[in-house]
This record gives C-alpha cells, sequence and structure tokens, in this order.
C-alpha cells in the first residue's frame, strides 16, 4: 500500500509541474509583465487575510462538490450533476430564505434537510433514468444541469425579483438566516464545520461500513458485484443520492455562507470543479479538504492576477483540466511506477 | 395555436430547421465514426466550440490583412478542420498513448475549449464578453439552380450556407465509407474486436486516432457553422449543449442515415423554440430548455426501447 | 545453415506487475515438423510464441528466422516472415461474415474498396484449395467453435502463412473434431509448412507431434523426441513430480433433489432458442457434469440457474423453493453458490485485496461487524485462515488479485463460494487455464463437499476432469438435453463426443429427473 502512495504521490507532482510550467510558458508568451501576474497567481492569496479567506471561503463548496463527484466516481459512474444540484442548494436558500419566518437554528436544519434533498433528487434523476432505461448518465446529467440552471432563473426571475430592480437578483436575504462568520474580516463562514463534518462522515461511509464496502466493490468490478447478489443499481443509486445530497448542501451552505443575494451565477462553476478535486483525492474522502484547498488557492490566485494585470483568470481552467488529464494517464509515470512496484521483489525470489 | 399552425406552414421555419440541424448533424457524423472505431468522443462539444473561435479569429485575421474573401475562407475552413484534429489529437493522445480514461479526457478536453476561448478572445479582441467588435467573415449562401424553384420546397433547400450541403453530403460519404470501404471495413472491426484487429497486424491505436482525427475536423465544422453561418461572431459557450446533443442523436440513430434523421428532430425543437420566443407569452426559460429537453426525454425513450428489445 | 526456420534464444519477458514469464527460454523449429510445446498453465509458453508473433516484446533475446536475426515488432512483421498464429481465444467480429473476417488487414483491394460477392466469391474457392468447405457468407456468431477455427487457421494460410502457431486448438473441440483437424495438421505438415502445436493434452501430442519443447516455470526444461518420451515420463517435466493420474470419488449415496429445473427455454437477444426445454435435478451429494461443445447452452444455463438472467420460461427449485422470481442475494441465502468461466470478469476484483475479495457473503450475513462499523481485523484473520486452507500462494491476505497467478486466483474464488457449507454450487470450468496442482486442489475440494452432501452441478471443456468427478453427466446440443450418462466411468470420451456434435440423440433423457 506504501508503494502505491509514493507511486500516487509522485504521480501527482509530475502532473502539476508539467501543468505549471505549461502555465508560466503561457503567461510568459502573452503578458507584458508575466512576473507580476505569476508573483499574484502564485502569492497573491497569501498576501493579505482577506485573500486568504477568499481561498478558504472556496474551499468549502468545494469540499461539498469534491465529496459528491468523489462518491460518484468511486461507484464508476459518471454522473455528472453535481453541478445541477450545487447550483438549486442555492435556489432551495432563496426560496426558503423569503418563504419561511423561523429561529435561525430551525431555519439552517429545515435549510439542510431541503437542500440535500432536492440536490438527492437532481443526482439522483440521472441514476434512476440509467437504472431504468440504461440511458447514459453523462449526456443526461449536462442536459439536465442545463435545464436546472434555466429553471432555476426562472424561479428567481418570476418569484424573487423585486419588481424595482435591475439587475436578475433577489432582494438582500434577511440577516438571521445568514451563516454565522468565523473569522473576522474575512467571508470565512461556519459551512467550514460543516463540510469538515461532513468529510469525517464519508470516510466512515466509505470505508467502514457495508454500503460502503458495497459502494467500492460495485465500482471496481459491477460484474462481481451483481454475481455476488449485491444490488448494483440500488447502490449506485444510493450513491448518487449521498451525493446528490452534498451537493444540494454545499449550494445552499455557500449561498448563504457568502452571498448578501442571490442572482443567476451563484455557482461558477463548483459543481464542474468537484471533478478535479476527486482526481486529486484519488476518491478518498480523506484527501478532499487537500485537494480543495489546492484548487481554491489557484481559483483565488488567478482572480487576483485578473484584477492586478492583463492575464485572463480562464487560464485557470485550462490548467485544471490539464492537471486532471495528466493525472488520470496510466502510462504518465509507468516506468517509474514499475520500479517502484518491483523493487525488492526481484531480491526476495522473484526470479527463482 | 394559429401563430404555431402559420409557423408550420411556413417555408421560412423549416428553412431555419435544415440550418439549426447542421452543425449538430456535422457533430452527429464526427461523433459516429469515433464511436465505430469503439472511442467515445465526449469532447466533440469543446471541439466544435473550438472550430467556431478558429473560424471567427482566421477569417478576421485575414480579412484584416486584405487577403481576398475566396482564398480567405479556404484557409479558414482549413484551420477550422485542423482545430478540431488537434483536438481529436490531443484526446488520442492521452486516452491512447498514456492511457487516460476516455469519458474524462472528453470532459477535461470540455474544459479546455472553454477555458481556451475565453482566453483567447481577450488575447485577440480584448473582450470576455463575445467578438461583436471584431468582423468576421460568414460561408456563403447557394443558390440551387431548378430546385431553387420548386415552390416551397426550392424555398427551403436552396440558398443555404455552403455548410448545410456539405453536413448533408457527409452522410452519404460517411454511410458509402463505413460500407463498401477497406477503412471502414477495418474501423467497424476495431470498434467491435479491437484484439482481432490487433492479431491480424493492424495497429488499433491507428484505427481509432485516424477516426477521432476525422471526427475532430467534421465536429470543428459544425461548431464553425454557428459563428461563420449562423451568426458572424463568437460567443463564449455558444455550442450550448450540441456536442452532447450529437452523442445521443448518434446513439439513437445508429446509423448515419438515421443519425441524420435524429438531428433533423433536434434541429426542429431548436427552431421552435428561436420561433417561440418572438411570439409566445412561455417565459423564455422554458423556451430555452426545449432542446435540452427533448435530448433527455429522447435520450431515455430511446434507451428504454432499446433496453426492452434486448430484454426479449 | 542449421536446419531451423525458427530459433528463439534467451528470450525473457518480465511483465510490469513484476511477474517473470520467460526466463531464457531457448526454442527452434525444424521445417516441415509438427513442435509440441509443453508446459503447465502459467509456464509461459503462450508468452513465448506471443513474443514469437510479435504480440508481446522480449525484454531481452533474439530471434533468428532461416538463420538471419530479426526483429519483430508487431504481428505484421512476423506475417511477413511467413508466420501465422491461432490464438486460444478466436479472433474474430462476431457481426461479419466469415469471408470479411478472413481478409480483414489483408484486403487486398486496388482501390480500397471492397465488394462483398467478390470476396465471398473468392473466400469460397481459396477454402476449396485446402479441402476447408465453408460457406463464407455466413456471419461468424451464427457458425459452429469448429467452423471457427478452421477459419482461423485460413486466415493464417491466406496471409502465406509457412510456420503455424497453434495455441490449445483444441481445448474447445470434441474428440471427433480433433481428429478431423488433426488429419488437416497432418496434410499440411506434408505440404511443407511447419507447425508449433501448444498443448497439455499429452495424447494429443504423442499423435501428432514429431518433437517436443518442454517447459516448467517459465524456463524450458529440455527438447526431445516424441517417441522418446513416454506420456508418464512427458508429464513429470512439465511438471516437475510425479502426478497421481488415476483420482478416486469415493461411493456415495445421493439424497434428495436440491435442484429442480423444469422445462427451462431461454432466447437471447437476437431471438435465438439457448435453452430448449430442459429439465434435471441435481441431488444431495452428486456431482452432476454438463459436457457441451462451446456456444450449445451450458454458459447460458449456468448462469441462468445463478440468477443472472430473469428472462426466461420455465421454473427452478432450489431446496423446494421457487427462485424464479428471486434476486441473486435472496437465491444465495437458500444456500447456492458460482463459480463463474470468467473468473476475472465476474469471479474476482483485480485490484482489490484478497480479503475484500472473500468476504461478501459473510458480510451480508450480518458478519464482521461491530457497532455498526466493519471490523477488518476479524476479516483479516478469517482471510488468513482460508489463505492457509486453500494453499493460496501470496505476500500475505492485503495482496491484490492482480499479483496472484491464475491458479491462485481461482483458488481465492473456490475458498470464497465453498465456504460455509453450500448447499448447491453451479461451477463452470473451474480448472480452464490454471496449473495442475490448483486442479488437483480444486477437484478434491469439489469432493469433500460431495461428501458433505452439497450437491454440484458442473461444466467443463475437459471432457476427462467431467468423466474423473462426476456421478452422472448430461450433454448439451444447440440448447437440448441430448443425452445423459448414467455412469461416466463406462463410456470414452468419444461416446460423449458424438452427442456433443448431434450425431447421436437419445429420445429419452428422463432419467436426470428425480421425482
Amino acid at each position: 500500500m506504501n508503494k502505491k502512495l509514493k507511486v500516487e504521490i509522485i504521480r501527482t507532482l509530475i502532473a502539476l509541474s508539467i501543468a505549471f510550467t505549461i502555465l508560466v510558458v503561457i503567461v510568459s508568451l502573452i503578458s507584458d509583465n508575466p512576473l507580476e501576474a505569476l508573483y499574484n497567481l502564485f502569492l497573491g492569496p497569501i498576501s493579505s487575510k482577506r485573500n486568504f479567506g477568499n481561498v478558504i471561503e472556496k474551499t468549502i463548496p468545494l469540499i461539498f462538490t469534491g465529496l459528491a463527484v468523489s462518491l460518484i466516481f468511486s461507484s464508476n459512474n459518471f454522473n455528472l450533476a453535481s453541478e445541477g444540484a450545487f447550483y438549486f442548494g442555492g435556489v432551495m436558500a432563496l426560496v426558503l430564505c423569503f418563504t419561511i419566518n423561523v429561529p435561525s437554528i430551525i431555519f439552517w436544519i429545515i435549510l439542510i434537510i431541503v437542500s440535500a434533498t432536492v440536490g438527492a433528487i437532481i443526482v439522483g434523476l440521472p441514476g434512476y433514468l440509467k437504472n431504468k432505461t440504461e440511458a447514459s448518465e453523462i449526456v443526461s446529467s449536462i442536459m439536465l444541469n442545463s435545464i436546472m440552471f434555466l429553471l432555476g432563473t426562472y424561479i428567481l426571475v418570476y418569484y424573487f425579483k423585486p419588481a424595482n430592480s435591475r439587475a436578475v437578483s433577489s432582494a438582500d436575504f434577511p440577516d438571521k438566516y445568514l451563516m454565522p462568520n468565523i473569522i473576522a474580516g474575512t467571508r470565512v463562514h461556519f459551512g467550514l464545520f460543516l463540510a469538515i463534518f461532513a468529510v469525517l462522515l464519508i470516510y466512515l461511509l466509505m470505508f467502514k461500513t457495508k454500503l460502503g464496502y458495497k459502494i467500492r466493490m460495485t465500482g471496481k468490478n459491477s460484474n462481481f458485484a451483481k454475481v455476488m447478489g449485491i444490488n448494483v443499481s440500488l447502490v449506485l443509486l444510493l450513491t448518487q443520492l449521498i451525493g446528490g445530497a452534498l451537493a444540494g448542501i454545499g449550494g445552499a451552505v455557500h449561498t448563504l455562507g457568502v452571498f448578501d443575494n442571490f442572482t443567476s451565477n451563484r455557482s461558477p462553476g463548483y459543481g464542474w470543479d468537484g471533478i478535479i478535486v476527486a482526481v486529486l483525492a484519488r476518491n478518498n474522502p480523506l484527501y478532499v479538504p487537500l485537494a480543495a484547498f489546492f484548487v481554491a488557492y489557484l481559483k483565488t490566485g488567478a482572480a487576483i492576477m485578473t484584477r492586478r494585470s492583463d492575464v485572463p483568470a480562464e487560464i485557470i481552467l485550462v490548467i485544471q483540466a490539464i492537471i486532471i488529464l495528466l493525472i488520470i494517464s496510466k502510462n504518465l509515470i509507468s516506468k517509474i511506477e514499475f520500479k517502484i512496484l518491483i523493487s525488492g521483489k526481484l531480491d526476495d525470489g522473484g526470479a527463482s | 395555436m394559429d401563430n404555431l399552425i402559420n409557423l408550420f406552414l411556413s417555408a421560412d421555419f423549416w428553412f431555419t430547421v435544415i440550418k439549426l440541424t447542421t452543425p449538430i448533424l456535422l457533430a452527429t457524423m464526427g461523433a459516429h465514426i469515433a464511436l465505430r472505431a469503439g472511442v467515445i468522443n465526449i469532447g466533440l462539444e469543446g471541439i466544435m466550440l473550438v472550430g467556431a473561435f478558429t473560424g471567427v479569429i482566421v477569417s478576421g485575421k485575414l480579412f484584416l490583412l486584405g487577403v481576398p474573401i475566396p482564398i480567405n475562407l479556404l484557409i479558414s475552413v482549413i484551420a477550422i478542420i485542423v482545430s478540431g484534429m488537434l483536438g481529436g489529437f490531443f484526446i488520442g493522445f492521452f486516452h491512447l498513448k498514456l492511457n487516460s480514461d476516455i469519458g474524462i479526457t472528453g470532459l477535461a478536453y470540455n474544459m479546455v475549449a472553454s477555458g481556451l476561448t475565453v482566453f483567447l478572445l481577450f488575447v485577440f479582441v480584448g473582450d470576455k464578453g463575445a467578438s461583436y467588435t471584431y468582423k468576421s467573415l460568414a460561408f456563403p449562401t447557394i443558390e440551387i439552380p431548378l430546385i431553387k424553384s420548386i415552390p416551397f420546397i426550392g424555398e427551403i433547400i436552396s440558398g443555404q450556407n455552403l455548410l448545410v450541403y456539405i453536413a448533408f453530403l457527409s452522410v452519404i460519404i460517411m454511410t458509402f465509407v463505413m460500407k463498401k470501404t477497406v477503412f471502414g471495413l477495418r474501423i467497424r472491426a476495431t470498434g467491435e474486436n479491437p484484439k482481432a484487429v490487433q492479431s491480424v497486424g493492424i495497429s488499433v491505436k491507428k484505427v481509432q486516432m485516424t477516426a477521432l482525427l476525422i471526427s475532430g475536423g467534421l465536429a470543428a465544422l459544425g461548431g464553425a457553422f454557428l459563428s461563420m453561418g449562423f451568426v458572424e461572431y463568437f460567443v463564449p459557450e455558444m455550442t450550448a449543449g450540441r456536442g452532447f446533443i450529437a452523442l445521443t442523436a448518434n446513439t439513437m440513430g445508429g446509423t448515419p442515415v438515421g443519425g441524420m434523421l435524429v438531428t433533423l428532430l433536434f434541429g426542429f425543437a431548436n427552431a421552435l423554440s428561436i420561433s417561440l420566443q418572438l411570439f409566445s407569452t412561455i417565459p423564455i426559460q422554458f423556451i430555452s430548455m426545449l432542446p435540452y429537453l427533448l435530448t433527455l426525454i429522447a435520450l431515455v425513450f430511446f434507451s428504454w426501447r432499446k433496453m426492452k428489445r434486448n430484454v426479449k | 545453415m542449421s536446419g531451423f526456420v525458427i530459433e528463439m534464444r534467451n528470450i525473457s519477458k518480465i511483465y510490469p506487475n513484476g511477474t517473470i514469464a520467460n526466463n531464457n527460454v531457448n526454442f527452434s523449429l525444424k521445417k516441415g515438423e509438427i513442435h509440441a510445446l509443453l508446459g503447465e498453465n502459467g509456464a509461459g509458453k503462450s508468452t513465448l510464441m506471443h513474443i514469437l508473433y510479435g504480440m508481446i516484446r522480449p525484454t531481452k533475446g533474439e530471434i533468428f528466422i532461416k538463420d538471419k536475426l530479426v526483429e519483430i515488432n508487431s504481428p505484421l512483421d512476423s506475417l511477413k516472415h511467413e508466420i501465422g498464429m491461432v490464438h486460444q481465444h478466436f479472433m474474430l467480429i462476431p457481426s461479419m461474415n466469415l469471408a470479411e473476417n478472413l481478409i480483414l488487414g489483408d484486403e487486398r483491394s486496388k482501390n480500397g474498396l471492397i465488394n462483398k460477392k467478390e470476396i465471398i466469391k473468392n473466400a469460397n474457392e481459396f477454402g476449396k484449395k485446402y479441402n476447408f468447405n465453408i460457406d463464407f457468407s455466413q456471419l461468424v456468431r451464427d457458425v459452429s467453435v469448429g467452423v471457427c477455427q478452421k477459419i482461423e487457421i485460413l486466415k493464417a494460410l491466406y496471409r502465406g502463412a509457412k510456420i503455424l502457431i497453434l495455441d490449445e486448438p483444441t481445448a474447445v473441440l470434441t474428440p471427433q473434431e480433433t481428429k478431423e483437424l488433426f488429419v488437416e495438421l497432418k496434410k499440411l505438415k506434408k505440404d511443407g509448412h511447419s507447425i508449433v502445436f501448444i498443448s497439455h493434452k499429452l495424447n494429443e501430442v504423442k499423435e501428432l507431434c514429431d518433437r517436443l519443447t518442454i517447459m516448467n516455470s517459465s524456463k524450458s526444461v529440455g527438447v526431445y523426441n516424441v517417441s522418446d518420451l513416454s506420456v508418464k515420463k512427458i508429464s513429470e517435466k512439465m511438471i516437475g513430480r510425479e502426478v497421481e493420474l488415476d483420482f478416486e470419488v469415493p461411493e456415495k449415496k445421493l439424497g434428495k433433489s436440491i435442484l429442480k429445473v423444469r422445462n427451462l427455454i431461454y432466447f437471447n437477444k437476437l431471438g435465438k432458442k439457448k435453452l430448449d426445454n430442459i429439465s434435471f435435478d441435481v441431488r444431495e451429494g452428486q456431482i452432476l457434469g454438463i459436457a457441451a461443445v462451446e456456444g450449445n447452452g451450458a454458459s447460458h444455463l449456468l448462469e441462468t440457474l445463478a440468477g443472472l438472467r430473469k428472462d426466461y420460461s420455465g421454473e427452478i427449485f432450489i431446496s423446494g423453493v421457487n427462485v424464479n422470481k428471486l434476486s441473486i442475494k435472496e437465491i444465495r441465502k437458500q444456500g447456492l453458490r458460482y463459480v463463474p468461466a470468467d473468473r476475472m470478469k465476474d469471479g474476482v476484483i483485480k485490484d482489490e485485496t484478497i480479503y475484500n475479495n472473500l468476504i461478501v457473503d459473510r458480510l451480508e450475513e450480518g458478519e464482521f461487524i461491530k457497532h455498526w462499523l466493519i471490523d477488518f481485523k476479524e476479516i483479516k484473520s478469517f482471510a488468513r485462515s482460508k489463505v492457509k486452507e486453500f494453499f493460496i500462494k501470496c505476500k500475505d491476505e492485503n495482496s491484490e488479485i492482480g499479483s496472484l497467478s491464475g491458479g491462485n486466483i481461482q483458488k481465492v474464488v473456490i475458498a470464497r463460494e465453498f465456504d460455509n457449507n453450500p448447499k448447491l454450487l453451479i461451477i463452470n470450468q473451474p480448472t480452464r487455464g490454471i496449473d495442475i496442482g490448483a486442479a488437483e486442489l480444486i477437484r478434491k475440494k469439489m469432493v469433500d463437499l460431495k461428501q458433505s452432501d452439497s450437491g454440484i452441478l458442473l461444466h467443463s471443456a475437459d471432457l476427462q476432469e467431467l468423466m474423473q468427478v462426476c456421478d452422472s453427466i448430461i450433454i448439451l446440443y444447440k440448447g437440448e438435453i441430448v443425452g445423459y450418462v448414467e455412469e461416466p466411468k463406462k463410456v470414452k470420451p468419444e461416446d460423449l463426443g458424438y452427442y456433443m456434435l448431434g450425431v447421436k440423440k437419445d429420445t429419452d433423457v428422463s432419467g436426470v429427473i428425480n421425482e
């Protein structure tokens, strides 16, 4: 096992160095002042308390969607509706904020239950459809994301946009419903504790429970699972429901943790970013916070770079994709891997 | 209701249906050849987007340089196809050479495309929103003699963009190549039993890479129709899921001709959603949903039917 | 001039996962001989021949063809040197016709186009040239394995192969088909072809071959003239020890029916009838064998009984309970266990530990769980005991399945499925492709279970094995029970062969039903 961990660490480091080399080359080519751009990208996030707060604040939603995608990928399913679920978690926060009037604590409990349910339904739908009809979950979940986005915008525009407002946004959320801030001078909120709690919960689920065992076995060989009497479709559906619930909660928590009102661009692709978090964390819940932090750091750095230099932040999307690709490339370091895996093997009689 | 009937009776509407079928149709042919060779090209969406972007930038640059229009368009077409083939190569390189999962590889390419097009749009045009301020070209429309003068039908078929005819022609070519050529035989064999193909000395990876290159070229042309036919500018994410719709159309259609029929359905939905925006009181969000909803429903219905057939 | 058409010198191959498949192996082939390459499963025969055919690159070593050092990097190179290979698993495209399969990769089309009629006509003529009377317009999925085998040989000849490598060509054939094949091979030899015959069926080698090379644990043990060695001597050299060729199954009185199958009919998705009105019983303490040529329904039958198909008509009872509507989990609760034919696909999880591969059923029954959480300590100690009991060769119970040899992987499957005294075992090809030691252990464990009153339904392509361990045997042909052999000890493999080929058919097979 240790050898495997070593291989994975080397793989990650090599992938990151290649990706960053590409990044540096591109920035150098197009920027008038590449050093400043790179400085802002890599060191901007730690240049002030507020900036670092931004990193943590972005880490929170990424932990939720990273966990969701990790869970779904572990079962070898490529349902990508976490994006839609995350967005609709935010929509649920919007709806509840302006429709119920209860004490804060009760509100948050209701919010978590409702956003989890709605998220579960959204991610569960492509899963259910695949189960019943064998429709490809990749395509159906991507279509569903577009539909959910439009539906959310409709709800916002037709029910929660103040008539006199020209911007497509809701009125300000009631103060008592906002997630409490935990670090003054930043927007880091209580959701951080919820995210860490979710990490521990999902870790236990995956590695210490019967359902987790079934999820992992199904993900690694669904034929085997079926032959052994594991109800594969049920396991897959449950995985997607749990993943969707996580993404939904993430969206709700993020919306009330960071913003004062709701606009239709409240998820700048955190559901999609869940993919890179999951890939970096190798679908292991315990590594998700670290991976989420890394991605949040990059995103914050990119935003600072855009503000202070002439390099658009979108370059970071390209770099993220390249990191994903390099990590999932099994042959990238096959020679190094070969050496590590067979080291010691030849000595203890491999050749006899 | 009257509006709707009038709409369906107007040649204009059906002209738009054909027009909107075109980008999806080209991408569907791209999906077809790749899938036949045993690789599902999830990256079609990104390839289309890059194709749309390349067309605008290249034709615009050449225009600024004062290159005569026909030569400009010729070079642009080549650039567009090359951009698509590069996308296919990119996916093939990671999947075939570095052994990465094809699904995530395709998705990753889509991310590359989203990021890169906005990034480069800013670099070339100085705007992340769209290329309105940047003069780029469109492909010419073509009047077909004789057919042109047939009432109604002529109005629908003639006078379309050059790429429209290329798209429908590609269906015939694809059918022929798959059925009647050595190349097609090898593609089909590779998709069905790659080990058998390898055992007779054909390089499976080469066949699959070739298929991906062709797939990319076709999809990029489809994408370019959006920015050089349907409109004459580039907007980020302007492909709006058409790559995925093409994947669905291909699985549903099965054959090139079948795929074409399904894409016509999607073209219809697209055209309908555009027309409805003009005169209906349905909220715009629901109208915009139409193509996605239709894809989802069609996919589910088709998969369900196929499963039923398999079970029997 | 050495007189050899092929010489392989000091060939070594280490796979990426560290397995050493060939260790300094030498091999040579004379012109016009049939040369047997013998060895246990996993001894490295297939690897060596895949290297010669260019499908695997050797880690080290040289290949000489007609005394010239050559580099073989792909099958294309070996085809250039007139080497052709017939693989153990057919390399055919099921949805294409035989002619298309024949020419694939060597289409000889001037303009890149293919004319279906013409290629079929040419293929038919080509077949006739070698006395193979086959209709090349048929689709691969519609023809028998015997025909597939012939197409594979013709494919090599079509490409001008003068040297043929045949990897266990008789494994799926009936004794009759084997005989027919040998006639054809001898004819090819007379025409000047040289043939490498990979096998572990010693009688066949004795009958067909001129010389033999024996491999044992990735090394070559020696080259001999076939006439110089007895079957017993060959097998000793193959395994490195003496083997008991005889195997006594103790008498056992059969109990009541544990499995009852009545009027089972099943159509596949192409609408073809795969199981035709099948009725039989398996009783406590009985091992019932199924003999059938591949594609005649044996696997369909076993998969259906294991609960993997639900769309059949007819009835299945396990311990008197109708299981038609039950899920696989519920069927397993009735005491059914299943050893699938394809262990890597259905039997194990390759990149998981041994212990995780052993515990599904026990976990399902609520074992190894403390305070809602899984107790991995207990699981590992359970796995250690199984590793010991079944002599699973591994570092420890944490080893990944993928790092084990085929025989040891199969032992993991058997250790799991034979655990906890199952009532009924459905076993498909338990010893295919594994070493003799593991195969012996598995046969012994089957007999142990029979002694403790389990009922066993066993399908194997190895007729010797069936006749050795089974109390009685049914034969399937085109999805139908065409024969019932009550006492296998009293018949010869050829007798089974007649049924398997559909030449012979009993009108009354009700003996297999126990009412």
